[in-house]
């Protein structure tokens, strides 16, 4: 193909016997997937948290660097996490980094070669949704105590 | 189970003997990368669930309780090994979504490039301010 710059596209462009060419999807390809069934819902799900996650280590670093720094800087980073727009962030962190935690078990299971079939698989995508709201109030309701103690 | 998969035998049969013992097709790595994501995200496990209960638990406290928690020996290494593998497994979870959206090749290339130094940039300023309070 002319118009492909992409050595990784030699096997996903092709000819039908008519000789129009069809560009096949790589995995995994949103336009393609239902993205409403358990399976792609999660999987996507699992990237999509995952990279949230790696943002939201800049908030981590800069609370290392901030304690590190010293007590006005930390003073500073309290204040951000302290505010509306920081404990709606943190909140949400917190709900990714438990999801991302518990799909993250749930393909170790698979990877060790259970959970494959079907009823299975959904049940264990609804064990990941309940699991990371349970996980998600109960990390908050420790930070509430503290804060309020 | 493999006589119920015989294209895997026939698959094998048309790769050299070096490449089947080294487990690596065209992409050169074999399963390197897929395997350290794996022992990585292990290790992460305790080590997540160790830091945010811990620091749930010291919500709204003052910079002095949190540079000495931070500095005591224990809680110090194992931030230190929440850094260490945490960018990491970051960093290999990065370049597969790159690799997967990311076009033309090069591009992809070094984006991966870019993210690594990311990675490797704020893990030391993370673990060097870990060690900064621990010293």
């Amino acid at each position: 193909m002319a118009n492909s710059h992409d050595a990784r596209e030699a096997m996903m462009i092709g000819r039908r016997t008519d000789g129009t060419v069809v560009r096949r999807p790589l995995s995994p390809h949103l336009q393609v997937y239902d993205m409403l069934q358990m399976t792609s819902f999660t999987s996507i799900m699992h990237r999509i948290t995952g990279s949230a996650w790696s943002f939201g280590l800049l908030f981590f670093v800069w609370w290392l660097g901030a304690a590190a720094a010293g007590p006005e800087a930390y003073a500073r980073v309290q204040w951000f996490f302290g505010g509306f727009v920081g404990v709606i962030l943190l909140f949400g962190l917190t709900a990714v980094v438990w999801y991302h935690t518990l799909a993250g078990v749930r393909h170790l299971v698979w990877d060790a070669g259970y959970g494959y079939d079907i009823p299975t698989v959904y049940r264990t995508g609804w064990m990941v949704f309940i699991g990371t709201g349970v996980m998600t109030v109960l990390t908050w309701v420790v930070a509430v105590i503290a804060w309020a103690s | 189970m493999s006589d119920s998969i015989p294209s895997g035998d026939h698959q094998a049969r048309l790769r050299t003997p070096l490449g089947r013992v080294r487990g690596s097709g065209s992409s050169k790595s074999g399963t390197h990368h897929w395997w350290l994501e794996r022992i990585t995200s292990i290790a992460l496990l305790p080590l997540i669930l160790w830091f945010a209960f811990s620091v749930a638990a010291k919500a709204g406290e003052p910079w002095e309780v949190m540079a000495e928690w931070i500095g005591r020996p224990v809680n110090a290494v194992l931030l230190l090994l929440l850094i260490a593998i945490g960018f990491h497994h970051t960093y290999l979870g990065l370049q597969v979504v790159i690799e997967d959206y990311v076009r033309p090749e090069r591009r992809a290339m070094f984006a991966g490039l870019a993210i690594r130094a990311v990675c490797l940039v704020l893990g030391l300023y993370a673990a060097l301010s870990v060690v900064r309070l621990a010293v």
